[in-house]
C-alpha cells in the first residue's frame, strides 16, 4: 500500500449536520482510527467498525484514518470513508452498508409518477426522511446539484442510499449526469435496484440505446426502466425518436431552466417561450406509449403559482411535476386529484365498461348514453388518479364483483 | 450524599443545598400542609409618604435593602436573551463583596454567562432556576459549589408560597415604572408584554427593587407590578436590549420535517374530536409548535371552528387568529413579538396571566389543567412515554423546564419531536433525566408516525378510521434503531449536580456530573 497519498472527503465546519468528513494520511505503521464525533458517547465502537470495515475491503491496513463525524448515519460514514480512501488510491471492493428492508422492491412500469422530488445527491441529510413526504418519485441527483468536485463523494453516497435509506413507498430515481461521467454513475448504481434512471439532455435516441444496453448487460431483467430528459431544441426536434428510442423508456420530461437559456428566452410564468416544447414533448410521448412529464417548479414559497403552474402542465396532457422541496408535493397531487364530482362519473364508466366487458358486449353503456373506447380509458385513469388523491377510497371497488 | 429511590425508580438526594428534600411521590401523591410563606410585615409610615422611593444605583439599593452574604437574590426572564439586569444585579454585589448568594431566576438565557465569574468569584454559591447554554455546561462539570434546583413555572410559584425558597431581594426588571414602584412590561423601550414571572416574587419577596430605563409620572398604568409591594426604584439607561427582547418577526420553521410533525399533529387534534366548537389549546413559540399553531388555523377556518381561548406564549399568527375570530380570548404567559406586545396593550380580548392563574400547585386549580390540548417539545421520550426537557441524551443540562411539566395536566399533553437528531435517537428505552412522569404524556407525534400512550383508550378510539400514521411507540423506536443503530448505554457519573422538581416540591430525578 505504499502508493497510496493522502486525501480527504466528505463536508467541514460547525454548521455540518448528519454527515462527516473523513481524512486519510499514509504511513507505515498498522492502520490507526481517530474518532471525534459528536455522537460518541452512543455510537462510538459501531462508528469505528464500519471505517474499519471499509477500510480493509479496499485493502488499506496501514497508515491513519481521522474522522470528524457530526452525526452521520453508517451507511453515509462508509460512503465517507469509501470516498477518502478510492482518492488516496485504494482499489479493493466496496464494502456496503445493511440493506434497508424493501430495498429489493421491484420496478413497477405502470404506475402513477404526479410528483418527482428532487433531492442533490451529495447532501444525505435532505435524504433521511425523504422517503415519508408521500411524493410519488425521490431523484437522487448526481448532476447539477453537485459539484464538479463532488461528482466521485456523491455517486457512492448515492449507491449507499440505494442500499440502506428509506425511500418509502416512492419510486426509486436517480438522475446521472451527461455523457461518459453519466456512464461511470451507471455502471456503479446499477446494481442497487434504481427503478428509474433520468437521463439528462438527451438529443439523439442513440445517447438512450447506449444506456439501455449498459443497464441490461450490467443489471439484466433487473435494468432501471428510463425517463430521458429533452433539455435543447436538438432534443425536443427529436422528442418522438428518444421516447421510443428503447423499450426501457417509461417516461419523457424536459428541463426548461436549460432550455429557456438555449432558446434565448427567459422563463415566464405564462410560459408560451416553452409552449411548443412541451407540447411537443405531450406528442412525442403520447405517441410512443410512454408518460408526459412536466418540468421542475422552482419558486418554493409560491403555492398558488406552483397551483396555476400544475394545472396549466396537466391541461398541456402532463403526468406529472417535478418538486424540488417537499411542501409543494401536496400541492402537486392535490392539482392533480381529480373532483368528487368528476371521480363519480369516472367510477360509472369504469363500472359499466366492466360490465359491458363480463356480458361480452363490444360497446359501453352508462344510461342510456353510449360511451367510447376513449371515454373508458380515460375514465380508468381518473379513478386511480381519485384513489391515490384522496376523493376515492381505495376499496371503492369492494361492493362489485 | 444519601440518596433515596424515588416514586419513579430514581435516585435523588434527600437533602438539597442544607434543606430537606421530598422524593417524587408519584402524580398527585404530595400534599404539603400549613400556611403560606409571607414576608415581614411592612408599615406604609417606614416609607415615604410622597410616593418617591427612587434611589440613586442597583448598588445603593442592594445596601439599602440590606443585602448580605448567604441571601437568596430573585430575577425573571421577561426580557430574555436581552436581558442586563440580572447581570447588573451581581456585578453589584461582587462590588459590596458580598458572597455565597443563590441566584433564583424564573429562567437564565445565554446573556446570564456573566454569572460565571461570580460563581468563580464566590459570590454566588448556586443557581435554582433553568440552566442552558454556559451556565449549562458549567453545572454539568461539577463546578457549581450546590446543587442546581430546576423547577417550572409553576414550580417555582409553588416553593415560594409554601416556602421552600424564601426570597431575601427580588429585583425585578421594569420597561416602565413610577417612582411608586407600580410596574409594567407592555411599554417602553424594552417593552417585552407582561410580568407575570416577577408577580410571586413581588408578593413574597422580603425586598423588592425595581429597575426601569422608562420611568413615568405616577401612575403608571397598568400596573402589572404593585408598588405598594415595592422597597426601591433604581433608574438606569437601559435595562435591556429589545432586539434581543422580542423579535421583529417570528419565522415558521422551513424544516420539511418540523413542518410535517406540526402539520400531522394539527391533523389529529381534527381527526380526534379535539378540535371542536369553543375548545382551547396551548401553543409556544418554537419553530415546530408555531408551525402547529398555522396548520390547527387553516383547519380551524376550514372546519368553521373557532376557539374559546388559546393560551400564550402569543405571537403575531395567535394575534391574527384572535382578530380574525378564530380565537375569542387570549390567556397570555408571555410575548415572542411586537405585534403580540400590542395586541396585549390594546386589546382587551388578549389578557396578561401568570404562573398563579395558569400554573400554580398550590391554587385552588388553574388553568393548564382546563385547556384541551398542549403541544410541547422534549429532548427525549421514552417507551413508557416519559419525557425529557432539560438534559441531551449524554446528560448534560441543555434546557429549562420553563411551563413544560405544567402543561402535562391539558386534557390532551402532545409532544412535538424528531424522531431523531443527528442520528442522537430522540425516543428511547428509558429518558436520561425524568421529567415529566408517562401518566401524564397523552401523545408524541414525530415525522415518522404519532405514538398514543396506551392509558389513553379515549384518544386510540377517537382515530380509528383516520389516515394518520398512529403505531405503537415501541414501532417507532424499532424504526430508528434501524435507521441510527441501537445506541451504547450512555455511563453516568454518580455525583448529583442538580435536581429537577416536580410540579409538587417534590424531587423527581437528578442530573449527574458529565466528563
Amino acid at each position: 500500500m505504499s502508493d497510496l497519498r493522502a486525501a480527504a472527503a466528505g463536508p467541514e465546519g460547525d454548521d455540518v449536520r448528519s454527515d462527516c468528513h473523513v481524512h486519510y494520511e499514509p504511513g507505515p505503521d498498522s492502520l490507526a482510527i481517530e474518532i471525534s464525533s459528536k455522537v460518541d458517547y452512543l455510537y462510538r465502537d459501531s462508528i469505528e467498525t464500519a471505517v474499519r470495515r471499509v477500510a480493509v475491503g479496499l485493502g488499506v491496513s496501514t497508515g491513519q484514518l481521522e474522522v470528524v463525524d457530526r452525526g452521520a448515519l453508517e451507511w453515509v460514514l462508509m460512503a465517507r470513508t469509501e470516498t477518502c480512501l478510492r482518492l488516496a488510491g485504494a482499489e479493493g471492493p466496496a464494502v456496503l452498508p445493511e440493506t434497508y428492508p424493501g430495498a429489493d422492491a421491484p420496478a413497477v412500469r405502470e404506475r402513477l409518477r404526479r410528483s418527482r422530488l428532487y433531492l442533490p445527491g451529495n447532501r444525505p441529510k435532505l435524504m433521511l426522511s425523504a422517503g415519508l413526504y408521500g411524493a410519488d418519485g425521490l431523484i437522487l441527483d448526481l448532476e447539477d446539484s453537485v459539484t464538479p468536485a463532488d461528482k466521485d463523494a456523491a455517486r457512492l453516497l448515492v449507491r449507499n442510499a440505494l442500499i440502506a435509506l428509506d425511500w418509502g413507498g416512492s419510486e426509486r430515481m436517480v438522475r446521472v449526469n451527461q455523457g461518459d461521467l453519466g456512464l461511470e454513475d451507471l455502471r456503479r448504481i446499477a446494481h442497487h435496484n434504481p427503478h428509474v434512471v433520468l437521463l439528462p439532455k438527451i438529443e439523439d435516441p442513440e445517447q438512450v440505446r447506449r444506456a439501455g444496453d449498459l443497464l441490461r448487460e450490467i443489471a439484466g431483467e433487473r435494468a432501471p426502466l428510463l425517463m430521458p430528459i429533452l433539455e435543447s431544441p436538438l432534443g425536443i426536434h427529436h422528442a418522438f425518436e428518444i421516447a421510443a428510442a428503447d423499450e426501457l423508456v417509461v417516461a419523457l420530461t424536459l428541463g426548461l431552466e436549460d432550455l429557456s437559456a438555449e432558446l434565448g428566452a427567459p422563463r415566464t410564468e405564462d410560459g408560451w417561450e416553452s409552449f411548443a416544447a412541451r407540447q411537443a414533448t405531450v406528442y412525442a410521448a403520447r405517441a410512443a406509449g410512454v408518460q408526459p412529464i412536466a418540468s421542475v417548479f422552482s419558486d418554493i414559497s409560491d403555492a398558488a403559482a406552483l397551483a396555476r403552474y400544475v394545472q396549466r402542465e396537466r391541461g398541456l396532457g402532463f403526468d406529472g411535476i417535478g418538486c424540488i422541496h417537499p411542501r409543494q408535493i401536496p400541492v402537486v397531487h392535490a392539482e392533480m386529484t381529480p373532483t368528487g364530482a368528476d371521480a363519480e362519473r369516472a367510477v360509472r364508466i369504469v363500472r359499466a365498461a366492466r360490465d359491458a366487458e363480463r356480458r361480452g358486449l363490444g360497446a359501453v353503456a352508462v344510461g342510456s348514453k353510449m360511451v367510447d373506447p376513449p371515454v373508458v380509458k380515460q375514465a380508468f385513469r381518473t379513478v386511480e388518479l381519485a384513489v391515490a388523491g384522496g376523493v376515492l377510497a381505495a376499496d371503492w371497488d369492494d361492493d362489485q364483483v | 450524599m444519601k440518596l433515596e429511590k424515588n416514586a419513579a425508580g430514581r435516585m435523588v438526594p434527600t437533602e438539597v443545598n442544607g434543606r430537606e428534600a421530598v422524593p417524587y411521590a408519584g402524580v398527585g401523591g404530595h400534599r404539603p400542609v400549613g400556611h403560606k410563606a409571607a414576608p415581614a410585615i411592612a408599615t406604609c409610615v417606614d416609607y415615604p409618604a410622597d410616593g418617591d422611593k427612587r434611589v440613586g444605583s442597583i448598588k445603593e439599593a442592594l445596601e439599602m435593602v440590606g443585602l448580605s452574604d448567604g441571601m437568596v437574590v430573585s430575577s425573571h426572564h421577561h426580557l430574555r436573551n436581552g436581558d442586563a439586569v440580572a447581570n447588573m444585579v451581581f456585578d453589584a454585589a461582587a462590588e459590596l463583596g458580598r458572597r455565597d448568594l443563590v441566584w433564583f431566576p424564573s429562567a437564565s438565557f445565554p446573556v446570564h454567562a456573566n454569572q460565571i465569574s461570580h460563581l468563580d468569584d464566590g459570590v454566588i454559591h448556586h443557581i435554582e432556576g433553568s440552566m442552558n447554554g454556559p451556565l449549562g455546561a458549567y453545572c454539568s462539570a461539577g463546578k457549581m459549589r450546590g446543587l442546581g434546583v430546576l423547577r417550572s413555572h409553576g414550580g417555582r410559584w409553588q416553593a415560594i408560597q409554601d416556602g421552600e425558597v424564601h426570597i431575601d431581594v427580588a429585583v425585578i426588571a421594569a420597561p416602565t415604572a413610577d417612582a411608586f414602584g407600580n410596574a409594567t412590561g407592555d411599554r417602553g423601550p424594552a417593552g417585552c408584554g407582561l410580568l407575570g414571572f416577577a408577580l410571586a416574587d413581588s408578593v413574597y419577596a422580603e425586598k423588592v427593587i425595581v429597575v426601569t430605563d422608562n420611568l413615568v409620572p405616577f401612575p403608571c398604568l397598568p400596573w402589572q407590578i404593585q408598588g405598594n409591594n415595592v422597597d426601591a426604584v433604581v433608574e438606569v439607561d437601559c435595562i435591556g436590549d429589545p432586539e434581543k427582547i422580542v423579535s421583529g418577526t417570528t419565522r415558521i420553521t422551513q424544516s420539511p420535517d418540523r413542518r410535517r410533525i406540526a402539520e400531522l399533529a394539527a391533523q389529529f387534534c381534527a381527526d380526534a374530536g379535539i378540535m371542536k366548537p369553543g375548545f382551547s389549546f396551548q401553543a409556544g413559540a418554537g419553530g415546530t409548535t408555531l408551525a402547529f399553531a398555522i396548520y390547527l388555523r387553516d383547519l380551524m377556518r376550514a372546519a368553521g371552528v373557532t376557539a374559546r381561548f388559546a393560551r400564550g406564549g402569543s405571537n403575531k399568527y395567535m394575534v391574527e387568529m384572535l382578530d380574525e375570530g378564530l380565537i375569542e380570548y387570549i390567556l397570555d404567559g408571555q410575548t415572542f413579538d411586537l405585534d403580540a406586545v400590542q395586541s396585549l396593550r390594546d386589546d382587551p380580548r388578549h389578557v396578561n396571566t401568570s404562573p398563579f392563574t395558569s400554573y400554580n400547585f398550590h391554587g385552588k386549580g388553574n388553568f393548564a389543567s382546563m385547556v384541551d390540548v398542549a403541544v410541547l417539545g422534549a429532548t427525549e421520550v421514552d417507551l413508557a412515554f416519559n419525557g425529557n426537557v432539560v438534559t441531551h441524551s449524554d446528560g448534560r443540562l441543555l434546557h429549562g423546564i420553563g411551563g413544560w411539566q405544567n402543561c402535562l395536566t391539558a386534557r390532551c399533553a402532545m409532544l412535538l419531536v424528531p424522531s431523531f437528531r443527528d442520528r442522537i435517537p430522540v425516543i428511547v428505552d428509558e429518558v436520561t433525566t425524568l421529567c415529566g412522569p408517562g401518566e401524564l404524556i397523552d401523545v408524541v407525534v414525530t415525522e415518522r408516525g404519532i405514538a398514543i400512550n396506551p392509558r389513553r383508550q379515549d384518544l386510540l378510539d377517537a382515530v380509528v378510521g383516520s389516515d394518520l400514521p398512529i403505531k405503537p411507540i415501541e414501532d417507532l423506536k424499532a424504526e430508528l434503531d434501524r435507521i441510527c443503530g441501537v445506541p451504547q448505554k450512555v455511563p453516568r457519573s454518580d455525583e448529583p449536580v442538580a435536581v429537577v422538581k416536580w410540579v409538587d416540591g417534590t424531587v423527581i430525578d437528578t442530573v449527574w456530573r458529565v466528563e
